[in-house]
């Protein structure tokens, strides 16, 4: 088995999730972008689970998962305040803590 | 057994009369009086109550003796009760009632009652004058310029003195005692616009106060007495007569306990030598002198000798015969108080001192160990001397334009008032023991009890009284109502109102009283009238309970504790004696008409013989003992004392005050201009701007923008990989 092929697929989506969290305006898309990241993670665990025959890793890309919803519930509650309160989702609207 | 066991009741209703006479009075569509009444009312019918109860108890235990006077119930009385001299006489227990107050260490204190024959007596006797007192000032007090404020104060004292009558231990008692010293403060001073009226005042809290000293010490002794006794301290009353009945503790320990008691007796009743606030406290209204000042405060101290008999007389050992101080003390007050009654020329004065004079024969009574005519010479004197109370009140009221000076003011009085005059002198002869009336029986019953149990010479003490008693109620009797009518329409020319107690209202008397515009002496109005009466007619049978002549032991039997309490004697009535008093109360009397009426020989005695002229003197100026105690007890302390204080105040203590001031501000400047100019605020300022201009710094990177933050982080995770990477 070829570890190579799902470390390139998984640095591509990290990648991708990086550039989406870093310039996209939408704070939806800045969150679905972080998800990216998080799946590429979990590629990796697998990957790695699977090519040292460890079942650990498999283990812990489920606990990413499970932690993975329950912070999109959060994140998406911050973006519904943030939009309730601003009227938009753009997140160079929220810089009140400028200094 | 209600009324017994809710006596409680009997002070807290006019206590809480005096909160909402307080309060409410002046809303009130009479000012807060008719609740003072009503109240005041209630607590009598609660007393009458808990007065019949008693007596049925009372009957109730006989009948239960004499049904079953075999030889077992016999040696039960003797362990339980006291054996009287041949007949087993029924035990009867006091009712009592009580919860604890609060609990420290093992003391339990408690708020109780003690309702036996004496409290419940007292009771009636309290509430009955305080009602008459009540009505009679409705009258009297109309129109005072603080006249809801005038009931707001008797209600609170009949509480109080009822609450020292019920009280079952002594710090209630002290409790009761000291608010009805503060009502009689307050009421003295009543009117306290005029500077003597205050200064009685004044007077009378003190010259009590230096009593209840011994007081305050009396029942700490009287608490460590039960602790010798029974291991286990305690307040009681009950425990403390045992105690002193026990025999435990030393026979010092009980005379200084007694001392100390007695001191608060001389205080609180007007005992010689502290008897000269009695007479100066005349200075409030007339109806409350009747009240406090002769009927029920003043009495507090016998009613105290009376309530721990057994510590005055295991103390004093009364039973050994002889002498002692309390006979000592009221023997002595009774010719105190009867001399100076003659030179008096206020009417209220000489009734203040025949008071004196009267307390002191109660006083004797309870040091001969006549406990049952002590305390009966108690129940019949306040009525009779109430009763004279109101009708030199009346006499003010409606005769004398409110003076109170009988030689001025007075005279003639008899055929303008005819009630009061005969009110009065069924009064008068009650006092002086005129055969039949109440102070007959007391009075005689006080002095054969001294003679059986070899008090001979305060026997003879009291029959000397009993003839200046006789002498100077004549010599009023003359002064008010006999001779010419003196009062005139001067009324208010007091320009020798040196001694004399003018009583003012508020609305300045002519009209506000309604007596047509002062057209001379009259009759006063029922409200005043029927107060009279009353008393009256217990001036002439409230005697008869204890006609000892008639076998006639109704009181004694009601009264008289029957358990905790010593073996006192209770001599046969003895015809010689009473004859010789009476013998002697007529030659008072006689002695008086023939100076008074008929002018016989006697004429300006007291200027024509340098002796009498003297003894005269001495009496105007009350033996001197005003003088020895303001000029030399309080003089005495008074200059030097301030002299020093106000030395050691300007010298020492301003002097340290002021060298530390200056010091403290010098100091102060120095510390001013340097340290906290100079140094603290350099450093304060200067982090201050440095934290100031750091802060202005980094905020640049305070963007607030969420990617910018996000892409510092990226950039800063790469850079440490990078040098990982390298590093590796």
């Amino acid at each position: 088995m070829l570890l190579n092929q799902f470390l390139l697929l998984g640095a591509f989506l990290f990648a991708t999730g990086i550039y989406g969290v870093l310039s996209r305006k939408n704070s939806v898309l800045v969150l679905m972008s972080i998800e990216l990241m998080l799946a590429a993670v979990n590629l990796n665990l697998v990957a790695f689970s699977a090519y040292l025959s460890n079942v650990a890793g498999q283990t812990f890309a489920l606990f990413v998962l499970t932690i993975a919803a329950a912070e999109v519930g959060v994140g998406l509650a911050i973006v519904l305040l943030i939009y309730r309160n601003l009227r938009s989702a753009d997140l160079d609207e929220v810089d009140v803590l400028k200094g | 057994m209600f009324f017994l066991e809710q006596a409680w009741l009997v002070p807290l209703i006019p206590a809480v009369s005096f909160l909402v006479v307080l309060l409410l009075g002046k809303r009130l569509p009479k000012q807060g009086a008719e609740v003072g009444v009503l109240a005041v009312a209630a607590s009598f019918v609660l007393s009458c109550g808990a007065a019949v109860q008693w007596i049925q108890r009372v009957d109730d235990a006989e009948g239960g003796a004499e049904s079953a006077l075999g030889g077992v119930l016999r040696a039960f009385g003797r362990s339980v009760g006291r054996m009287a001299s041949e007949e087993a006489v029924a035990v009867v227990q006091p009712v009592t009632k009580s919860l604890t107050w609060f609990q420290n260490g093992l003391v339990d204190l408690g708020v109780g009652i003690q309702i036996d024959g004496l409290a419940v007596m007292m009771m009636f006797v309290v509430t009955l004058i305080s009602l008459l007192v009540h009505v009679y000032s409705l009258e009297y007090m109309r129109d005072d310029r603080r006249f809801t404020y005038y009931y707001a104060a008797l209600s609170l004292f009949t509480a109080s003195m009822l609450l020292l009558v019920v009280a079952d231990n002594t710090l209630l008692l002290l409790v009761g005692w000291e608010l009805v010293g503060l009502c009689s403060f307050m009421l003295i001073g009543h009117w306290w616009e005029e500077q003597p009226n205050s200064n009685a005042a004044l007077k009378a809290f003190f010259t009590t106060r230096t009593g209840d000293i011994g007081l305050i010490i009396g029942v700490i002794m009287t608490f460590f007495l039960v602790q010798t006794a029974t291991g286990q301290g305690s307040f009681n009353i009950l425990a403390v007569n045992e105690a002193a009945e026990s025999g435990e503790a030393s026979s010092t320990f009980l005379f200084w306990t007694a001392a100390a008691l007695m001191l608060a007796i001389i205080g609180k009743s007007g005992q010689f030598p502290l008897h000269t606030w009695l007479p100066d406290a005349m200075a409030g209204p007339t109806p409350v002198s009747a009240l406090i000042h002769a009927a029920t405060m003043v009495v507090a101290g016998v009613y105290l000798g009376a309530r721990v008999y057994p510590v005055f007389y295991e103390g004093f050992d009364i039973a050994a015969g002889g002498v002692n101080l309390m006979a000592a003390i009221g023997g002595i007050t009774i010719l105190v108080g009867a001399s100076l009654a003659f030179v008096q020329n206020d009417i209220k004065k000489v009734l203040a001192y025949s008071t004196i004079s009267q307390l002191g024969y109660m006083v004797m009574g309870l040091g001969v160990g006549a406990w049952i005519a002590a305390v009966f010479h108690l129940f019949t004197h306040a009525f009779f001397k109430a009763n004279l109370f109101l009708g030199a009140g009346s006499v003010s009221h409606s005769g004398s334009h409110h003076s109170f000076d009988m030689k001025a003011d007075m005279g003639g009085l008899r055929k303008h008032m005819p009630q009061t005059f005969t009110t009065f002198m069924i009064g008068t002869l009650a006092l002086i023991g005129f055969p039949l009336m109440a102070g007959f029986w007391s009075k005689d019953e006080v002095l054969a009890t001294a003679d059986a149990s070899d008090y001979r010479f305060f026997f003879i003490l009291g029959l000397v009284g009993a003839v200046l008693t006789a002498a100077y109620m004549t010599r009023c009797i003359y002064y008010t109502f006999f001779g010419e009518y003196r009062g005139g329409d001067h009324a208010h020319d007091h320009a020798e109102a040196g001694d004399e107690l003018v009583e003012h209202h508020l609305a300045d008397d002519q009209e506000a009283h309604g007596h047509g515009a002062h057209a001379g002496p009259h009759e006063s109005p029922l409200l005043l009238t029927v107060p009279l009466w009353v008393l009256s007619v217990f001036s002439v049978f409230a005697g008869f309970l204890n006609a000892t002549a008639f076998n006639i032991e109704k009181f004694k039997e009601w009264v008289e504790p029957r358990v905790v309490f010593p073996e006192v004697i209770h001599p046969e009535f003895d015809w010689g004696k009473a004859i010789l008093a009476t013998a002697l109360v007529f030659l008072g009397v006689g002695i008086a008409y023939l100076y008074y009426w008929r002018g016989a020989g006697l004429v300006d005695f007291t200027e024509r013989s340098s002796v009498a002229r003297a003894g005269k003197t001495l009496l105007v100026n009350k033996y001197y003992l005003d003088d020895l105690y303001t000029g030399g007890v309080v003089g005495s302390i008074k200059g030097p004392v301030a002299r020093a204080s106000y030395w050691f105040n300007q010298h020492v203590i301003d002097g340290v005050l002021n060298t530390t001031g200056a010091a403290t501000a010098a100091t102060g400047n120095l510390l001013y201009r340097y340290v906290d100019q100079g140094s603290v605020d350099g450093a304060v300022n200067g982090i201050a701007t440095t934290t100031g201009r750091a802060g202005g710094g980094a905020s640049l990177l305070q963007t607030g923008r969420l990617q910018f933050y996000a892409l510092i982080v990226v950039l800063a995770v790469g850079l440490f990989s990078l040098a990982l990477w390298i590093g590796s």
